[in-house]
């Protein structure tokens, strides 16, 4: 059972919510560049368990199903045509055999994901199947997936699909998608990780260099509206806006570093480290991104969207991330119950 | 984050093992991942919310600070034997060695000598999975800094050093750092158990080979 890829899109790579523990080893994570969405879209197929997606950025793939699929589209705003008409997002479709979905470009935000019942059946490396790119592992032989080539689905996905749209429609709010053979349901998810305002406020604690940085630099990080510069990319995001200047030069032991700091290299831009990044490092620290920002910060298109910091407190932080993790466990615990409450 | 030194430091860096080592063993709840750097150990951990946050940062805080007090009464670091990492020093792999040589004013043969000769050992493995940041090299090369302008790739294996410390770079990734030499042993493969060639705390030995000795063994590791 595959899936095959006619066009790649944009950083087309399978994804989860990555590996834990082997950070010591310079293994990060990685996983999901948005989490939240990915999680979203894998309940939104009934996917219990975290199962394996396929992220892709600003430009979808065009794909070809070979057998019947339930699938999802969730994070990034795409208008996907499937078979030509137009496909609902944010909510389970049944796709039948023989069918072409082309995703097309995001209208809005960065990341898609797309979920598929069952998942995407690649091999756990290391305790995760996510792509890691700088390291060549996991996922599709641990590369972006290209045209051509055939992602493997669960054995079951068929019997898995029509059993489980069976129970998400037994209310009978069901419907045609137009043309393509397909149905999906009136529901749909809401995307809670699409920027709710313009400029997006991100918010950050202060780093454990921010000292070191002039007043002015330190100023400008929460008062400039900055934009996500196009050669970002999953290790990190780099910042277009004024330079950050240190009050003296100053050399910093390389030590670790995490998903969310804003490290400022010699040149004064700032870079926020996102879900791929290196383990350690020597950059002044100005900032972190509180984890609960991440995701909408992973969803701000390079060139597009702005971005303006504002400084909290951990308590703040802390809170914010509880905030998140129970509005997306409420939304999961109200899409687990669209599908009934038996077990696959 | 516990920082032991503002400079690098072997003993230092020892105590940050031992801290690391420690916190590692006491399994407080909610910690994902305790990563030694070269003087600063730093714990991941996560919380379901506000208050658990808030008890978990003041207990890894308490942890780190109680097993830095023990780390600082512990003897010498116990011998082993090192890991012996084999090194083709040959030209063809080693494309700055002259400077090196040229900088510090001496052979590229004593360099090698020297860079063989230093009581290695690795200080952390940080940057990209399984790369190894190498400590003790000799005070006769440690004052190379990196080079002006990094490469914007260098050839897995690649074995260099800078600032007093020697890279052993596992993958085709860019780097600044004065390549002096290439390892056919392959550092990281994530099917391996352990993943990781080296782990920080080892001590290292580079053995000089030559290119054909480089050539054979690079088969026998599965090539890259």
């Amino acid at each position: 059972m595959t899936v095959r890829v006619l066009r790649s899109g944009v950083l087309a790579t399978v994804q989860d919510l990555g590996r834990s523990g082997l950070q010591h080893l310079a293994i990060v994570p990685g996983g999901a560049m948005d989490p939240v969405s990915h999680r979203i879209a894998n309940a939104l197929v009934g996917n219990v368990r975290d199962c394996a997606t396929l992220e892709f950025a600003l430009a979808g793939p065009e794909l070809a199903f070979d057998r019947d699929a339930l699938i999802a589209l969730h994070g990034a705003r795409f208008e996907p045509r499937l078979d030509g008409a137009p496909m609902p997002v944010a909510r389970p479709v049944l796709v039948r055999a023989g069918a072409t979905l082309r995703i097309g470009r995001a209208a809005e935000g960065a990341f898609g994901y797309l979920a598929v019942a069952g998942g995407i059946d690649v091999p756990v490396v290391l305790g995760g199947r996510s792509t890691f790119l700088p390291g060549g592992f996991g996922g599709l032989d641990g590369r972006a997936v290209s045209a051509g080539a055939a992602i493997p689905l669960a054995d079951d996905v068929v019997a898995l699909s029509e059993a489980r749209f069976a129970r998400v429609v037994r209310g009978g709010r069901t419907g045609e998608v137009s043309g393509s053979g397909a149905r999906s349901v009136r529901w749909f998810a809401p995307m809670l990780t699409l920027a709710a305002t313009d400029p997006l406020v991100v918010r950050v604690v202060d780093g454990v260099h921010a000292e070191l940085f002039e007043d002015a630099a330190r100023a400008a990080l929460t008062a400039e509206r900055w934009r996500v510069a196009p050669d970002s990319n999953r290790m990190g995001y780099r910042l277009l806006g004024p330079k950050l200047a240190l009050r003296a030069p100053k050399d910093i032991v390389s030590q670790a570093v995490c998903l969310g700091t804003v490290q400022v290299p010699g040149g004064g831009q700032p870079i926020v480290l996102m879900a791929d990044h290196q383990t350690t490092g020597g950059y002044p620290r100005i900032a972190e991104v509180i984890s609960a920002d991440m995701p909408r910060l992973a969803q701000a298109a390079p060139g597009a969207a702005a971005v303006r910091f504002e400084r909290v407190g951990l308590a703040e932080a802390d809170a914010a991330r509880s905030d998140l993790a129970r509005r997306v466990d409420d939304l999961l615990e109200r899409l687990r119950w669209e599908f009934g409450d038996e077990n696959d | 984050m516990l920082e032991l030194a503002e400079e690098t430091d072997l003993a230092a860096n020892a105590a940050a093992r031992r801290v690391a080592a420690e916190v590692r063993t006491a399994g407080l709840e909610g910690i994902t991942d305790v990563v030694a750097a070269i003087v600063t150990v730093t714990v991941h951990f996560t919380a379901k919310d506000a208050a658990q946050a808030s008890a978990r940062r003041e207990a890894v805080g308490h942890l780190l600070l109680a097993a830095l007090a023990r780390a600082g009464e512990a003897g010498d670091e116990p011998e082993r034997a090192p890991v012996a990492i084999p090194v083709c020093y040959d030209p063809a792999f080693a494309p700055d060695l002259d400077e090196v040589a040229a900088a510090t004013g001496l052979s590229p043969d004593e360099v090698v000598r020297l860079h063989v000769g230093s009581p290695n050992r690795v200080l952390m493995i940080g940057f990209v999975p399984g790369h190894a940041y190498v400590g003790g090299l000799d005070a006769k090369l440690a004052s190379v800094p990196r080079r002006a302008s990094p490469r914007a790739r260098l050839e897995a294996g690649s074995v260099a050093i800078a600032n007093g410390q020697t890279s052993v770079y596992p993958f085709a990734t860019p780097g600044g750092w004065n390549i002096i030499g290439r390892t056919p042993l392959r550092l990281f493969d994530p099917l391996r158990d352990p993943a990781s060639l080296l782990q920080a705390g080892d001590p290292v030995r580079f053995e000089p080979i030559s290119a054909r000795e480089f050539q054979r063994l690079a088969a026998e590791h599965g090539g890259r």
